[in-house]
């Protein structure tokens, strides 16, 4: 971190201080790590001129691609639009150390609510079968010509709809989507991954934190 | 037969019903003679069943070829056999023969010698309904449905029922033996053309007839084009032996997809597994059956030959075939997925299934297993869960399936009843044991959450792993897996049981555990219960003390959770079998806690403990800890919960154990658990029962207890025992009531509960532990036996010569005093006792040192006097144990001096060996004394006796 300057390693510092008390999962030193890997992203581009107000979408998703091998376009994309949480199309130091807290150590219920906001893709607070087949429509591999590749699909959508839809209303609400994943934790992610792994974040938390920031 | 006949033979096309002369009519036919011939050669009885019409052909044979036990009239001839009514059961007039009864029959094949074939094609050509024939209608139309289940002797009240059922299982063998024999012959010569694959089509098609009762829609070849040599399949699919594809569209069920081959017939799979064209039955020779569940079966063709009919689940299309795959063999893959079709497995298709399956196994003696498990499905085949078509799909779903759609289906799968047995195997029929496998290799951590049958070597390598959840997942599953002994055994061979026991350590006691604990703990928990599944081996045991599970498990028995603590302490009890488990328990300080959940709420884990210190008590210090931590009143406590027979049988059996230390009965006393134990007498299981008496035989030791015994009315329940047939029990009876017969008002009650008899004859029960015991019942009881009863004496004495055959008992028996008692009776003159008096002082001689304190005890005399007696047996066993007394100089010197010499020279001239043999040997014994100086040398008879000593030895 050579090329930052002294004053921004001091507001940083700062920032972290009081960031740290916004945020549960991270003390204040993994905060200052985090956002020293913001501005590192964020550096190459600065480098470059021109005004940074933040992470795009297109430096966020090579961050995900590179830390944590997300390729799903869509899934990237709903997880750009979870930790932008203003919807200015740019993430924030703020947003983007209260992202990865729950990204990274987030509870079940932060985690629930994490990933029911990147597959609602307009924030309606539904979850509809047209959703859902989207995220699922490339599930199904090697489907034999004869028979319609979408057709798959649609049971597949069908069946965890049945399972998921307490209400019955033919689309999944938030509260169906929390009660089936407290029954079942595996349908967190149902569908798609949109959370890291337990080895890439282990990777991850190695790789960014200082080891006396370890808890 | 029927079966055979309808469906095998292979009958002329135009419909004038003759038999072909194939080679394959024609074994048939040697097969049916074969048959009738056996029939009446080893079941006359049956054979001897008159039809219920006569079976009747044109025969060629003529009058002249009858011989006796016929009436001849120049071209007729009737049978001497008659039936009831006086019909005679074979008659002749040319050209036809009617014949009533296999006997006849069998008879006539005879008498018709190289024309036997020939007879036997006729009649089966003639009487193409023979079994109806035969048995009646009724009886015919079950064998023909083939419909084993139905047991007609319900229904029959005729009173020639029983042959009749006899004659229709025989034939039902026989049917069956035939349809095999045929395979066989089939599987090996027949090859399919585009000709007769075409006819058979045709046939087929007469099914698509007939309206709204019809039994397909339609059958049609996916091909018109013929090409000149028949087939319709594409010349590079010919190559393979392809000759024509058919959809047969059933009423009921989905499409068959078929393929003629020259190599036989097969249906397709309903969709295309990887493995690409293998799936397809293989098999030479298969029928395609259509059924349809109202009818049983109402379509079939043979697509060749011969078929059997598969019984239907409602709604459900199954399709029958036969065995041999000749063709396929050795194709594992291919065998695999035949299983994707429901179908009946032959026992030789199970045995390929199960190599296939044995992908996981590591030795031969796994495929046992498997084979169990085919032949369960072959038996629960019909009941296919109502899950079949989901778990299908799912399983289709799971081949193809990314992550994601993975886990979905992975989440469906669970809702399904993954236990229930029917849910396994259709998993496993689908092919989706292969996959579940597959996940387990693959680095998805989610993916190898669920895995219910197999793969136990991918289970066990998961253990190793960081994640804690699949950590405890796996656990879990070796749990439930490790029920079955082969998997124990795998579970240890590769190393489970020391990363199980590695996933032990944690702190389970502490106040607030950090959520990361709270895991270790779940993880620990699984580990135990899978654990707990492996202790039933001994060898794993073993292992688990050698991998330090000891230390371990003592520390998770401080933990706080019900839950956790049964498996624990199932894990222990089942382990305090071994010797150095129960030390361990002792020394680690488990009593304590052991102890200490006696008092639990929940019965499980008292029963675990309660049966943990069953085992370990026996050790005194063990014991000790019990008293000293209290756990005595719990246990007799536990005694209360009558209902629950399990708790009960390790409540009794720690009890038990406990108090072979007498602090502890003084202590269980404080509590009345005699009174309760004796309440528990009867109407128990017998775990309960055979700690119940061992608790009450180790009480019995104390002088008050054998009282409370009495007056609870104990005694009465016990003596009942005696005549059950249990070792073990038979084994704490005897020495219980033993215990009590010390007490003298006890042994009245045994007497008059006539408890002496049935101790007594527990002495020729096969069991020598059984045996001792019952000997040392019968000690005390003898002690007490002051009976005047003349009867009561002789049958105690009798008992002693019995038990005394036994060096042991003899010793205990020489302890208790037996010699002065014996001594006390010998003044008696009734016969009866002079008999099994002298029989018993015989053979408590054997013990050295019995022969000088008879001597002693002044039984001598009154035997020499015994000789007396007219009674050739008292002659016997007196100069039994006067041979044997001889042994004692002392003795003789006092048989000398009585003069029995002169009676036992007598008894010299008997003709019984033995007798002859004792007589002389104790005069040769008193000689002996007598040459010795000991002895005033006896007048004139010396010599004599001298030689016939010789002789006599």
């Amino acid at each position: 971190m050579a090329h930052i300057s002294l004053l921004k390693r001091k507001a940083i510092h700062a920032l972290a201080e009081t960031l740290s008390k916004q945020v549960e999962h991270f003390n204040e030193t993994e905060v200052e790590a985090l956002i020293g890997l913001y501005h590192e992203t964020l550096g190459e581009s600065a480098a470059q001129g021109g005004a940074v107000t933040g992470l795009d979408r297109n430096r966020f998703r090579m961050l995900l691609y590179h830390m944590f091998g997300m390729t799903d376009d869509m899934i990237m994309a709903g997880v750009f639009r979870t930790f932008d949480k203003d919807n200015d199309k740019f993430v924030n130091e703020k947003e983007w150390v209260k992202g990865l807290s729950v990204f990274l150590r987030g509870t079940l219920d932060e985690r629930i609510k994490y990933c029911f906001n990147v597959y609602d893709l307009n924030n309606d607070g539904y979850l509809s079968k047209e959703k859902m087949f989207n995220f699922l429509k490339d599930s199904l591999l090697g489907q034999p010509s004869e028979e319609d590749p979408d057709e798959g699909v649609k049971e597949l959508v069908e069946m965890t709809l049945k399972k998921m839809d307490h209400d019955h209303d033919g689309r999944l609400s938030f509260d169906d989507f929390k009660k089936a994943v407290k029954e079942e934790n595996l349908l967190l992610e149902a569908f798609g991954t949109c959370l890291p792994d337990t080895t890439s974040i282990e990777k991850f938390e190695h790789q960014v934190f200082p080891k006396q920031g370890k808890p | 037969m029927g079966v055979t006949l309808t469906k095998a033979a292979q009958w002329t096309s135009s419909g004038t019903g003759k038999l072909e002369l194939t080679p394959m009519n024609e074994s048939l036919l040697k097969e049916v003679l074969r048959s009738v011939e056996q029939l009446f050669s080893r079941h006359p009885q049956e054979s001897k069943h008159v039809f219920e019409e006569p079976l009747q052909w044109s025969t060629t044979l003529v009058a002249s070829d009858f011989k006796t036990d016929y009436d001849i009239s120049e071209f007729n001839v009737q049978s001497n056999e008659k039936d009831s009514e006086g019909q005679p059961l074979l008659r002749l007039s040319p050209p036809t023969v009617y014949v009533r009864s296999f006997s006849q029959l069998s008879k006539l094949l005879h008498l018709a010698a190289d024309k036997k074939l020939e007879e036997a094609r006729t009649c089966l050509e003639e009487n193409r309904d023979a079994v109806v024939k035969i048995l009646g209608p009724r009886f015919a139309d079950i064998l023909e449905r083939e419909d084993t289940q139905t047991d007609p002797v319900d229904e029959d009240t005729s009173e020639d029922s029983e042959v009749k059922v006899k004659l229709f299982r025989l034939l039902q063998n026989m049917d069956q033996q035939l349809l095999s024999k045929l395979l066989e012959e089939i599987s090996e010569h027949v090859r399919l053309d585009p000709a007769a694959a075409n006819s058979d089509v045709e046939s087929l098609k007469q099914f698509c007839r007939g309206g709204d009762g019809r039994l397909l829609k339609s059958v049609r070849y996916t091909s018109d084009y013929e090409f000149s040599n028949g087939c319709r399949a594409p010349p590079w699919r010919q190559v393979h032996g392809e000759i024509c594809y058919l959809i047969i569209e059933p009423c009921d069920t989905e499409d068959l997809h078929i393929t003629c081959s020259t190599g036989g017939v097969y249906l397709n799979a309903p969709s295309p597994a990887p493995i690409g064209r293998g799936e397809c039955y293989a098999a030479c020779n298969i029928i395609i059956m259509v059924g349809r569940t109202d009818l049983h079966i109402i379509a079939y063709t043979t697509l060749t030959a011969v078929g059997k009919v598969e019984e239907n689940n409602p709604g459900r299309e199954k399709s029958g075939k036969k065995k041999q795959a000749t063709g396929a063999k050795g194709k594992l893959k291919a065998e695999f997925s035949l299983s994707s079709l429901p179908g009946r497995m032959t026992p030789q298709k199970s045995k390929t299934l199960a190599g296939a399956m044995e992908l996981s196994s590591d030795s031969s003696t796994e495929d046992e297993d498997e084979e169990e498990l085919s032949e369960r499905r072959l038996q629960i085949q019909i009941e296919q869960s109502p899950d079949y078509w989901l778990i299908y799909k799912l399983v289709k779903f799971l081949k193809r399936g990314d992550q994601t759609a993975t886990v979905l289906c992975l989440c469906a799968m669970l809702d399904l009843n993954l236990m229930q047995e029917g849910c396994q195997l259709d998993i496993w029929d689908i092919g989706g044991v292969e996959v579940l496998l597959n996940l387990l290799d693959s680095d998805e951590v989610k993916c190898q959450t669920i895995l219910d049958m197999d793969g136990l070597q991918s289970i066990v390598k998961i253990l190793d792993r960081p994640y804690k959840d699949l950590k405890a997942l796996a656990a879990e599953t070796i749990a439930n897996v490790a029920r079955f002994r082969k998997a124990r055994t795998t579970v240890r061979r590769c190393g489970g049981i020391e990363k199980l026991v590695k996933l032990l350590d944690c702190l389970p006691t502490l106040a607030n555990m950090s959520p990361n604990q709270e895991k270790d703990v779940e993880v620990a928990h699984c580990g135990v219960l899978a654990l707990w599944s492996c202790s039933k081996c001994n060898r794993n045991k073993e292992a688990i003390r050698v991998a330090g599970g000891i230390p371990l498990l003592g520390r998770l028995l401080r933990s706080p959770d019900v839950n956790m603590l049964i498996p624990v302490v199932g894990t222990l009890q089942e382990c305090a079998s071994e010797e150095c488990y129960r030390i361990a328990i002792k020394n680690e300080d488990m009593i304590k806690d052991l102890v200490q959940n006696l008092s639990s709420d929940n019965n499980e884990l008292q029963m675990h403990c309660a049966s943990a210190i069953f085992k370990c008590a026996e050790d005194k210090e063990t014991s000790d800890l019990v008293r000293k931590y209290n756990g005595l009143e719990p246990l007799v406590l536990l005694l209360g919960k009558a209902e629950d027979k399990k708790l009960l049988a390790a409540a009794t059996g720690a009890i038990w154990k406990c108090s072979i230390c007498m602090k502890n009965v003084a202590k269980f006393q404080e509590h009345k658990a005699l009174e309760s134990l004796i309440s528990l007498l009867t109407d128990q299981p017998i775990d309960v029962l055979i700690n119940v008496v061992g608790a009450i035989g180790e009480f019995a030791k104390v002088a008050a207890n054998r009282g409370i015994i009495r007056k609870c009315k104990g005694i009465n329940p016990l003596i009942n025992l005696l005549t059950e047939t249990n070792q073990a029990l038979l084994v704490n009876v005897t020495k219980t009531v033993g215990a009590c017969a010390i007490d003298r008002d006890n042994m009245a009650v045994i007497s008059q509960l006539d408890g002496v008899r049935f101790v007594w004859s527990l002495l020729k029960n096969s069991s020598t532990e059984v045996q001792s015991s019952a000997a040392w019942a019968l000690c005390p009881c003898i002690e007490n036996a002051k009976s005047t009863n003349i009867e009561v004496l002789a049958s105690i004495c009798a008992a002693i010569s019995k038990i005394a055959k036994n060096k042991e008992n003899l010793a205990v028996l020489t302890d208790h005093d037996v010699v002065p008692l014996l001594a006390k009776l010998t003044n008696t003159t009734d016969e009866r006792l002079c008999l099994h008096l002298a029989e018993a002082i015989g053979h408590c001689c054997m013990w050295e040192g019995n022969k000088a304190s008879f001597g002693e005890a002044g039984v001598v005399a009154p035997l020499v006097d015994y000789l007396k007696s007219n009674n050739s047996a008292v002659h016997y066993h007196t100069t039994m144990a006067l041979y044997q007394l001889s042994k004692d100089p002392n003795n003789c010197i006092t048989m000398n001096e009585k003069g029995v010499v002169k009676p036992l020279i007598l008894i010299m001239g008997s003709d019984d060996e033995k007798l002859q043999e004792a007589a002389a040997g104790c005069v040769r014994n008193i000689r002996l004394q007598a040459l010795a100086g000991k002895i005033p040398p006896p007048k004139k008879i010396s010599i004599g006796t001298a030689k016939r000593c010789g002789k006599g030895l």
